[in-house]
């Protein structure tokens, strides 16, 4: 590593007021800082806590607890792409290398367009590249279908990084979730393409790797199965007709948004940025809480007019993008609650939210998404409600003190 | 009247300087319902320029026997009936665009750009310049209404006046259009839009 930093140092006079690449400074600085902890830490403005760490060294963090959902839906995507060709052999690096095809391509242009926004932005104010897109990038990809079309991907991107982020004035400023927003402007805009039996499995050929699945292939997730069934009597069926216990569930081989299928690499995630500290565990543990609860009590009072009712609470976390949202999502230290008691009550919302809608509106099967950001806009009047009842709490207290005095 | 502005800035002023949706954020309501399409919005400000014109002119006649106490009730007697006419006449001659204006022709009664033109400037104003500035305002609202109709019918539809605009081609190549364009949020958003080209453009206009 040493002769790059040398190679950098010896470069870096060129970016530097007055040198001739000056147009380039904030690139420059952006790998640079990307490579190497910078001398100094994030400035006094914005909403990141300040302390020794570095945002990027932060955001690398977030991307590996990233990691494991990743691979796993590269096999995932692979693994429902075989069951839709209906094979019964099930070669692992082919699927991993199939999955790998499939969605590389989305990486890139979600970085790419995205990257490409942040990097004109910080070239016009004059600023240092923001580097809240390393997370986002790689999330937009992992919470959409598989079958998104690129165009579509580009556009909703370039949509909310302009108008969630950069209006706002950037990186740290943002109310909402950036990816998540990413996901509900796809979600509204092109619902064909969001949501049904038709996204969600991977049927063409994947940068001209793997066989296209024949015309007029179906399958719903589990969640979209629910909301359409009108019995009390649930039956989860996988790609290939069989049905899907709670283990499939857990596992994740099961269709869905590419990487939030799967629980187990969830929690792996989540032990990483608990571990870390990067991640509040109170925004999480509040978050399945209020599922567990929410769940509890839908599945309590369970009718055939709201079929998702019938999941079991256990079940409710293991299936859809929740358990995905409440660690990943909900977490997010820009766009959460920032006092104790607020990140409680926020988490909790959020959980309890995220089960009304996917129970009580079939439209939607999935409310994760909508409940994040629904509790985006409302975690500023948390935080303030919870200041106003401390300030007047202690008013009370030396009021006490004086009287006694 | 304090000062004396010239009939000129009365009329074109509301354009683009002191435009009674981008700088004053009124009748907001209006530009998110009737948006969708470009025709509605076409006819909603040709609409809203008549109504806001004559009634104008009509309170401005009547602004020195208006007793002050009861000024609101009378200008919402002038407007209503304004708008009654209106509305008939749509249903006479463009029924298609009146049902799909619906409700919407009636609530210009509701509009706050009118009642504030009443209150602003046509009670303390000869009828001339009153009808100007009606003209005016009721032409800044329109060119936003169909500014915003645009956008959202050609991104939203791929049609324009209903024509198709976007190629036959495109859709089989993989095109689709926005449905978001089709809800409110996003004729906020493109409000919003032409909010942000315009105080980049009129730097005089930008708080701190």
């Amino acid at each position: 590593m040493n002769f790059l930093k040398k190679y950098l140092d010896r470069v870096r006079p060129n970016f530097e007021e007055g040198g001739k690449l000056h147009a380039f400074h904030s690139v420059f600085d952006g790998f640079d800082t990307f490579l190497f902890t910078p001398s100094t830490t994030s400035g006094a403005r914005g909403a990141h806590i300040h302390d020794a760490i570095d945002s990027k060294r932060t955001m690398i963090i977030v991307v590996a607890a990233l990691m494991p959902c990743f691979f796993f839906g590269m096999y995932n995507t692979g693994y429902q792409h075989q069951l839709a060709l209906g094979h019964d052999t099930f070669p692992f690096w082919e699927m991993m290398l199939y999955g790998f095809l499939a969605i590389i391509p989305r990486v890139v242009v979600a970085y790419v367009v995205g990257l490409g926004i942040e990097f004109i932005v910080a070239q016009w104010r004059k600023e240092e590249i923001q580097e809240g897109f390393l997370v986002t990038g790689i999330l937009i990809p992992m919470i959409l279908p598989i079958e998104t079309p690129l165009w579509m991907l580009a556009v909703a991107t370039a949509f909310s990084v302009i108008f969630v982020k950069e209006v706002f004035g950037g990186t740290g400023y943002n109310v909402l979730n950036v990816a998540l927003f990413t996901r509900a402007f796809l979600f509204f805009a092109y619902p064909a393409q969001m949501s049904g039996d038709k996204v969600f499995v991977a049927t063409g050929t994947a940068l001209g790797y793997g066989h296209a699945v024949p015309d007029g292939f179906t399958c719903a997730t589990p969640l979209g199965q629910i909301a359409t069934q009108t019995t009390d009597q649930l039956t989860l069926t996988g790609v290939d007709g069989k049905i899907l216990t709670t283990w499939d569930a857990f596992i994740g081989l099961i269709p869905g948004s590419f990487g939030e299928t799967s629980m187990l690499c969830i929690l792996i995630g989540a032990s990483i940025l608990l571990l870390s500290r990067i991640a509040d565990w109170r925004v999480m543990f509040s978050v399945f809480a209020g599922g567990l609860i929410m769940g509890w009590i839908a599945n309590a009072c369970a009718t055939p007019t709201y079929p998702a009712s019938y999941l079991t609470p256990i079940d409710q976390l293991l299936y859809g993008g929740f358990a995905f949202a409440a660690v990943f999502m909900a977490t997010d230290p820009v766009t959460a609650a920032r006092t104790t008691i607020g990140k409680y009550i926020y988490g909790f919302l959020i959980g309890v939210i995220a089960v009304i809608i996917r129970t009580y509106n079939n439209g939607y099967p999935e409310g994760a998404m909508l409940a994040v950001l629904l509790m985006n806009c409302f975690a500023p009047l948390i935080d303030w409600c919870v200041v106003q009842a401390n300030i007047s709490r202690r008013m009370r207290r030396t009021k006490v003190i004086s009287k006694n005095a | 009247m304090a000062e004396k502005v010239s009939n000129k800035s009365v009329l074109f002023n509301p354009l683009s300087k002191n435009n009674p949706v981008i700088v004053q954020v009124l009748g907001i309501c209006s530009v998110l319902a009737v948006t969708a399409k470009l025709e509605p919005s076409i006819v909603m400000g040709l609409s809203v320029i008549a109504v806001l014109a004559f009634s104008n002119v009509i309170i401005s006649l009547l602004r020195n026997t208006i007793p002050t106490n009861i000024r609101i009730i009378v200008q919402l007697v002038v407007v209503a009936g304004l708008v009654v006419i209106v509305s008939q006449l749509l249903e006479a001659y463009a029924y298609d665009v009146s049902k799909q204006l619906s409700v919407f022709i009636g609530l210009i009664i509701t509009n706050c750009i009118l009642m504030g033109r009443l209150e602003a400037f046509a009670m303390a104003n000869r009828p001339w310049p009153s009808f100007l500035d009606g003209i005016g305002n009721g032409v800044g609202y329109a060119i936003i209404l169909i500014i915003v109709g645009f956008f959202r019918e050609l991104l939203g539809s791929g049609t324009l006046l209903g024509y198709q605009i976007v190629p036959q081609a495109f859709y089989e190549a993989g095109y689709v259009n926005n449905g978001l364009m089709i809800l409110p949020p996003m004729a906020l958003i493109v409000v919003a839009c032409i909010i942000w080209v315009h105080r980049a453009r009129n730097k005089e206009l930008q708080e701190d």
